[in-house]
């Protein structure tokens, strides 16, 4: 299918689609969270008429626009970068995987730019009413396009409803409602924006802590921490809620996954989850070694977890590569060769089509149609390859665990405190609020993390690994456009950041 | 109803949506024409100030529309899509480039500590509006032109020249249609300003804005007839009966006469253009925006409708031209453009807001006191 895979070219375009992804999400979760955050400040002050909360929205929006800019400016690359570096699943995928990124702009993308000139120029230009509905439709709308990109998202993990025809060679769509409505895409999006506004939430944390320690803007401080805290309390339980449904349908539709991010190499049941350990890097499948050199186990969790039974079986890596046949596990090792296979009668088939040698095209589609499952699994080398790298899948799982565990704490005391009146006493709590912003910006990343690298190798989940979803470029190419959006990303972020903090110390407008 | 349609008329559908997209982008360049504007045309810093905050109220439109050009591409012609994005790597690289940068200027420009200063990102709207546009512009002129590619039997797509897209360039076909769309901008740019702006405060400009139109238009029109007249006599890739990929003299003068929509569509989009320019320089109209981008629109349409219809292709190969593109072997399935066509009747009521907003944000004319309260 392809003749010689080029790995330093995939592994350049990851990069890049990494690099653009992970610069991306800096930013976008603030914008999803923060919208509603403006939108409930601005409704109350549509409600009260007070002058003091029309000065904080719009101090907010001010720092809301500063991040929307650069969102925007980082966004329009991972579209295109689909064409441009992984061209072949453009082409594989594009029946379906096109579909929601046109709806994503004709749906959601111009609700949110046309309402953002309002939302930002048109306080005296449109009635308070009609700019209150502006600034919600800002955020309708930026939540509407996290929907639709992670309902394309869910379906790379989760490829339901299509079917591949050997005609085009490609997968064309058969059911537009399972694309949408699939366990996965619904997880996503719900853990994905809820963990957002907990973000922006922590956004809101961190600079109202700052304002109170130097005893500047208190009441706005105060104000905005009710609000956020209020916001952000009810947003991480959800987090939490949601996140566990993203792990059990992994257990179903990605075992792999959940096996790479709690380092669970042996199946078992019940089966234990690691609350904390030290990862043995040097640790293969199939080998001998300890697969931690500590670690602090919750008996049966796992099982709990995964199984939704306290004694259920959980597949190991170990499982998944070499199969497990009393458990009904069919590993990768007994994958390949099928998947050889398929590959191999699709090339069949085409040759026999071009031939015109009718009956053996109908044989060759038959032994490809009773291979196809494995389609994907074809073009693996060796069975190991199939497993992601453990040591950053679990560390990324376990600091995202842990940091939301940790945000909720924050936000209930600072709830606490905020209405017992004395937080701007309290030095201890506001230095500690100072740099939750930046841990909630790991947890999103080390979120992405587990839900990408442990895609590994896969581009579409069983279908189509990243090695064949690639463009024929050379890597030197690819890596020339890498070190050119460093260098880009990063001058654009010293001056995101340069600017942000400018305006965080200048501070709300004050009473003229 | 949708789903009983033909697979023909789905696909004829989508390339007139397409088209769509593109040529109401290529009005709405009239931002990026503007941005350039900056450098010639504004003489003061509150002239700049007024025309970056006039436009700084539009951008997003643009950019808007880009992306969902590059969407609906996608989900529509995906083999469009892959072949072009994947083998004309380094334009549509480039031309990527110069959105993000303009992405932040706006905002970023004025914002005290900004790193790259208010030059950095004025020079980055230029980028944006000159090299932006003209390889957008190159782009699209690879569809009549040609493009070095071939696909595999899995439709894979490998590029046979080592600029990889970024020889569009040196086409001159190419080359003018990206500077027609270049000066075109800075025309409807133009206009747009004369239409937004209060020159209360700042009343010299509103001449200068006038001769602007109109010497940008005299530029356009050099390239315009380099485009126009070759189109006529220059060769094109089309289907011929016998289902084989040729390259067919007059192919787009064909094209051109085979549908007399055609003729009409390019007849009254020129004559809205000249007409808008010549109410724009000779009787002090500000509303030649309107004459002139729905003139934009309606020649976009008809560049469009000449790769897309009557048996043409719409990407071209130059090396292998039986695995050249037309609308009906690049498109998605029956299926997904039903479901896409189902969504498109969401359109009108995205065009219904956006028309609805930016009346009511446009009704006073944008002057430097409005700037007291926001600006860019």
């Amino acid at each position: 299918m392809v003749e010689a895979i080029d790995i330093g070219m995939v592994n350049w375009a990851r990069a890049l689609f990494a690099l653009t992804a992970m610069y991306h999400w800096i930013f976008v979760p603030l914008t999803l969270g923060l919208s509603w955050i403006i939108a409930f400040y601005e409704t109350i002050y549509y409600r009260t008429g007070d002058e003091s909360w029309s000065r904080l929205t719009k101090f907010w929006m001010k720092l809301f626009g500063i991040n929307f800019a650069i969102g925007v400016a980082t966004g329009i690359i991972l579209e295109f970068e689909f064409g441009t570096n992984w061209s072949n699943y453009s082409w594989m995928v594009g029946d379906i995987f096109g579909a929601p990124l046109a709806i994503e702009g004709i749906a959601a993308f111009f609700l949110e730019s046309t309402f953002f000139a309002v939302m930002f120029f048109g306080w005296n230009r449109v009635s308070k009413k009609f700019h209150l509905f502006s600034t919600y439709m800002v955020a309708v709308g930026s939540n509407l396009s996290a929907l639709w990109i992670l309902v394309a998202n869910a379906w790379m993990q989760h490829p339901v409803g299509m079917v591949f025809n050997p005609d085009t060679a490609r997968f064309e769509m058969q059911d537009i409602m399972a694309v949408i409505l699939s366990p996965i895409a619904v997880s996503k999006f719900t853990h994905t924006t809820s963990s957002s506004f907990v973000m922006a939430s922590l956004f809101v944390i961190s600079i109202s802590s700052w304002y109170l320690f130097k005893q500047r803007h208190q009441l706005l401080a105060k104000r905005s921490i009710v609000v956020a805290a209020t916001f952000g309390i009810v947003a991480s339980l959800f987090v939490g809620f949601s996140g566990d449904e993203a792990a059990y349908e992994d257990a179903k539709h990605q075992p792999m996954k959940l096996a790479a991010f709690e380092g669970h190499f042996e199946g078992d049941s019940p089966s234990g989850l690691v609350a904390l350990g030290i990862v043995n890097t040097k640790k293969q499948p199939g080998d001998d070694l300890q697969s931690f050199h500590f670690k602090l186990k919750i008996p049966g969790m796992l099982s709990i977890l995964a199984q939704r039974s306290t004694t259920g079986y959980v597949a190991g890596i170990n499982d998944l590569v070499y199969g497990n046949e009393a458990e009904g596990v069919m590993g990768v090792e007994q994958k390949i060769p099928l998947g050889k296979i398929a590959v191999q009668s699709l090339a069949d088939y085409k040759a026999a089509q071009k031939s015109g040698d009718e009956a053996a095209a109908a044989n060759a589609l038959q032994t490809f149609r009773e291979n196809e499952a494995y389609f994907g699994y074809g073009f693996l080398e060796k069975p190991e390859d199939s497993v992601p790298n453990v040591g950053i899948m679990f560390y990324s799982f376990h600091i995202m665990v842990i940091l939301a565990g940790l945000f909720i704490i924050v936000f209930a005391l600072f709830l606490f405190f905020v209405y017992k009146g004395n937080i701007e006493h309290l030095k201890w709590l506001l230095m500690a609020g100072l740099p939750m912003f930046f841990l909630g910006i790991i947890a999103q990343e080390a979120g992405w993390v587990v839900a990408e690298v442990g895609r590994q190798p896969w581009a579409i989940q069983d279908m189509l690994p990243v090695s064949i979803a690639r463009t024929n470029l050379d890597s030197g190419t690819v890596a020339t456009t890498f070190f050119m959006f460093v260098a880009l990303f990063t001058a654009l972020l010293i001056a995101e950041v340069k600017i942000m903090i400018t305006q965080i110390k200048k501070g709300p407008e004050e009473v003229k | 109803m949708i789903e009983n349609l033909e697979l023909a008329t789905l696909q004829e559908i989508w390339w007139i949506l397409i088209a769509t997209l593109g040529a109401v982008f290529l009005f709405l360049n009239f931002v990026q024409g503007g941005q350039t504007l900056l450098f010639d045309v504004a003489k003061t810093e509150d002239e700049k100030t007024l025309i970056v905050n006039s436009l700084g109220r539009k951008w997003e439109l643009t950019f808007t529309t880009l992306v969902t050009f590059g969407g609906a591409i996608f989900a529509s012609f995906p083999k469009l899509y892959s072949t072009s994005f994947g083998g004309a790597y380094w334009v549509w690289t480039i031309i990527l480039f110069s959105f993000i940068i303009q992405a932040v200027s706006y905002e970023y420009r004025k914002k005290p500590n900004n790193f790259l200063g208010q030059k950095g990102y004025e020079s980055f709207l230029l980028i944006n509006g000159v090299v932006g546009v003209l390889l957008i512009g190159a782009a699209v002129g690879t569809f009549f032109t040609g493009a070095n590619f071939k696909l595999n039997e899995y439709n894979f797509v490998t590029w046979t020249h080592s600029l990889r897209g970024l020889e569009a360039a040196f086409n001159y076909f190419n080359l003018s249609l990206g500077l027609f769309l270049v000066f075109n901008a800075r025309v409807l740019g133009a206009q747009y300003l004369l239409n937004n702006l209060d020159f209360n405060s700042v009343p010299e400009l509103e001449d200068r804005l006038r001769k602007s139109t109109f010497m940008n238009f005299l530029i356009e029109l050099v390239f315009l007839l380099v485009v126009l007249v070759s189109l006529l006599v220059m060769s094109g890739y089309g289907v011929a009966e016998n289902g084989q990929i040729e390259l067919m003299s007059y192919k787009f003068a064909g094209n051109l006469i085979a549908n007399p929509l055609n003729i009409i569509l390019l007849l009254i989009g020129l004559g809205l253009v000249i007409w808008s320019v010549y109410i724009t320089k000779f009787k002090d109209a500000n509303n030649g925006i309107w004459f002139g981008g729905t003139g934009t629109v309606l020649v976009g349409l008809v560049v469009f409708f000449l790769v897309g219809f009557n048996n043409s292709c719409i990407y071209p190969s130059l090396t292998h031209p039986q695995t050249s593109l037309t609308i009906y072997n690049a498109s998605s399935t029956h299926y997904t453009l039903t479901v896409m066509t189902y969504v498109a009747f969401l359109i009108p009521f995205v065009i219904a807001y956006v028309a609805y907003v930016w009346r009511a944000m446009d009704l006073r004319k944008l002057s430097l006191d409005d700037l007291k309260e926001k600006a860019y």
